[in-house]
């Protein structure tokens, strides 16, 4: 019988182990939703290049920089930088996270496409957040409660949008709606007359109405010179500096190739 | 003479196990019960650890930061510097949609497993029951996709009509009923035939153009109601119901099957209709097992994640007015699995014990219903057998 068991546990530890190292060797990334399909097309052209598996995860940018502190991934995607925490988290674990920057993105306000109302002002969108904004006729808009719809709070793109349009410390009122993806706010927009919500500028697509900040659309142009206030750079995160395989695939945004699919997906070249 | 011998010796041996043979048995037996008390004993210790790992978690948090903020704020800011932990707004939320579920899913199952048992005949019923228990089979995240995909936009864009139809279709066989009971209550009295014949025919008129007024004017009312969101209370509530509708029925049917023959016959034999047999008879009975029913279906509902992950809103408030069930909310369940990806030991403590505090109050919640439940089931038993 404890001969049995024994000999099952045994059995138990060794196809344990194989599969753990059968991850090693590979590439995986871990992090952003939104830095996603830069990702995934990059671990696609990774794979077809080099002969290298690639493994992509999208479970928001909190549990990449997570994974990549626990050391169960190579690169850690986020769509915001590593928090003073994070990164102090990490120095404990004898971990180093290294930045580099993919690509930028700038954060579309997105609204249904029935909308009448073409732009906000940044005082506008936060008051919208923030509950002191609850009727579109407020904005310039028809006679209708706004439904305000955010990320959850693993979200880098809820952190980035917090930071850059409503402030740090303040507080998003609590009947906004929490969306787990942006895909997800993407569908519920589309299908809420009266909601609003922000998208990566990559998501964006015919189904929903971007709306201008400031009276500025996000495009290329003005995403890249800064004007449009509501942008973003997004990170591969390494443990100390890249070298190696993992130097290739995080120095590939600065190829040529790299480049096109970056602009394909709707991001914008650094 | 020696070969004889041996098969006279043989032939009683056959009966006779040999003393290794019985030990090898012995042996066979104690491992064999030991190895099913071993299974047994896991499954019981298996909830004790749940119990005790979540605790052990869960305590650190009300030793950080108190009980009050918990259960008595409705600020739910667990990502702020410092955060906010108020859970009234989340537990709220998820009583709002256990008991807005089990007030469609129990009279409809329980009115469903009355219809299985004693109403259809077997060979209808040799299938209806596994197509209803078929709706089990489908996977949270499914329910999820059409409660956010189908049910939410349908409630936005056609929700004043829906409800309408909705109070037309549950409340007009109820007050039809009322109508025509009500007039002959309050026409007993009257000993005169030919009055009291007026009199009902009068108060059936009456009552009927009362109830037809209210069935309108409510139903103007809720057709003119507009949906905000679909994603709210209103369309989790339905979705959980369907997920508890086939646990409630298949548990109560077969409690209602399990009354028996014998039950049935003497409530015929002693002149009782068929309708009487089943309120007044198999409906007692059976109550302990369908009480059973009912509360494993709550609890699938306030246990279920995905649906209401999806489909709820998520919005952590309380709503305004309290029994609006067409603004979103946020669940305990949802929130556990939605945050859990932040919130680790690294970042935020109060953070992380949180969830596991909401952990240990669902399994509170479950775990005094389930005893509630097993001490109603016991005394109705106790009742029945005459003790």
């Amino acid at each position: 019988m404890i001969k049995k068991i024994s000999l099952f546990v045994v059995l138990l530890v060794v196809s344990l182990s194989v599969t753990a190292s059968a991850a090693v060797g590979a590439l995986v990334l871990d992090g952003s939703t939104t830095v996603g399909p830069i990702a995934k097309t990059f671990a696609a052209y990774f794979t077809k290049k080099y002969g290298v598996r690639v493994t992509v995860s999208e479970s928001g940018s909190g549990n990449g920089a997570k994974s990549l502190i626990n050391g169960s991934c190579t690169i850690a995607t986020m769509s915001r930088a590593m928090k003073a925490a994070e990164i102090a988290a990490a120095r404990q674990k004898g971990v180093n996270p290294v930045a580099s920057v993919v690509a930028l993105d700038g954060l579309a306000m997105v609204v249904h496409p029935a909308n009448p109302v073409r732009s906000l002002t940044k005082a506008q969108i936060s008051g919208i957040y923030r509950g002191t904004i609850t009727n579109w006729r407020e904005v310039g808009g028809p006679n209708a409660r706004i439904v305000v719809l955010q990320r959850e709070s693993n979200s880098g793109t809820e952190e980035s949008f917090k930071e850059l349009v409503i402030g740090k410390g303040v507080q998003i009122t609590g009947s906004a709606e929490t969306q787990s993806s942006n895909g997800s706010v993407k569908s519920r927009v589309n299908s809420t007359l009266p909601a609003i919500g922000f998208l990566g500028h990559g998501f964006v697509d015919g189904s929903v109405k971007v709306i201008a900040v400031n009276g500025v659309f996000p495009t290329v142009a003005t995403v890249k010179n800064g004007s449009y206030p509501v942008s973003r750079p997004l990170y591969f995160y390494t443990n100390g500096q890249p070298a190696g395989l993992v130097k290739q695939f995080v120095d590939l945004p600065n190829s040529a190739e790299g480049k096109r699919m970056i602009t394909e997906l709707g991001f914008i070249n650094r | 003479m020696a070969g004889e011998s041996g098969g006279e010796s043989n032939r009683t041996n056959a009966f006779v196990v040999s003393a290794r043979k019985r030990t090898m048995q012995k042996v066979a037996k104690k491992a064999g019960e030991s190895l099913l008390f071993t299974v047994a004993s896991f499954v019981a210790v298996i909830v004790l650890f749940i119990f005790y790992f979540v605790a052990r978690d869960a305590v650190p948090f009300f030793q950080i930061r108190g009980f009050t903020e918990f259960f008595t704020s409705s600020n739910w800011y667990p990502a702020d510097d410092p955060g906010e932990f108020g859970a009234l707004a989340i537990i709220y939320g998820s009583l709002m949609v256990t008991l807005g579920s089990a007030l469609i899913a129990v009279p409809m199952g329980v009115a469903a497993a009355i219809c299985l048992s004693d109403i259809l005949p077997f060979s209808i019923r040799q299938y209806a029951k596994p197509i209803i228990e078929m709706l089990a089979a489908i996977p949270s995240v499914a329910f999820g996709f059409f409660a956010l995909v189908v049910l939410a936009p349908l409630l936005q864009n056609n929700g004043g009509p829906m409800l309408m139809w909705a109070w037309w279709i549950l409340v007009s066989p109820f007050m039809l009923l009322a109508v025509i009971v009500l007039s002959d209550l309050l026409t007993t009295k009257i000993i005169e035939p030919k009055r009291r014949q007026q009199l009902h025919i009068f108060l059936l008129i009456l009552f009927s153009f009362l109830s037809i007024f209210l069935l309108f004017k409510v139903g103007t009312v809720l057709y003119g109601i507009q949906i905000l969101t679909g994603t709210n209370a209103l369309n989790v509530s339905i979705i959980l119901s369907f997920m508890a509708l086939p646990t409630i029925v298949s548990v109560s049917e077969d409690a209602l099957q399990a009354v028996g023959r014998d039950i049935r016959e003497g409530s015929y034999a002693l002149g009782a209709t068929r309708a009487e047999t089943i309120l007044k008879t198999v409906l007692p009975a059976g109550s302990s097992g369908i009480l059973a029913a009912v509360i494993l279906g709550i609890m699938r509902a306030l246990g279920e994640t995905m649906v209401v992950w999806m489909a709820s809103g998520n919005s952590s408030q309380i709503p305004e007015p309290w029994f609006n069930y067409l603004q979103s909310i946020r669940t305990l369940t949802a929130t556990i699995a939605g945050d859990m990806g932040e919130a680790d030991q690294v970042t935020g403590s109060a953070r992380f014990h949180v969830l596991f505090a909401m952990g240990l109050l669902l399994l509170v919640i479950s775990f005094i219903s389930n005893l509630i439940s097993e001490r109603i089931v016991v005394r109705q038993r106790k009742i029945l057998s005459g003790q």
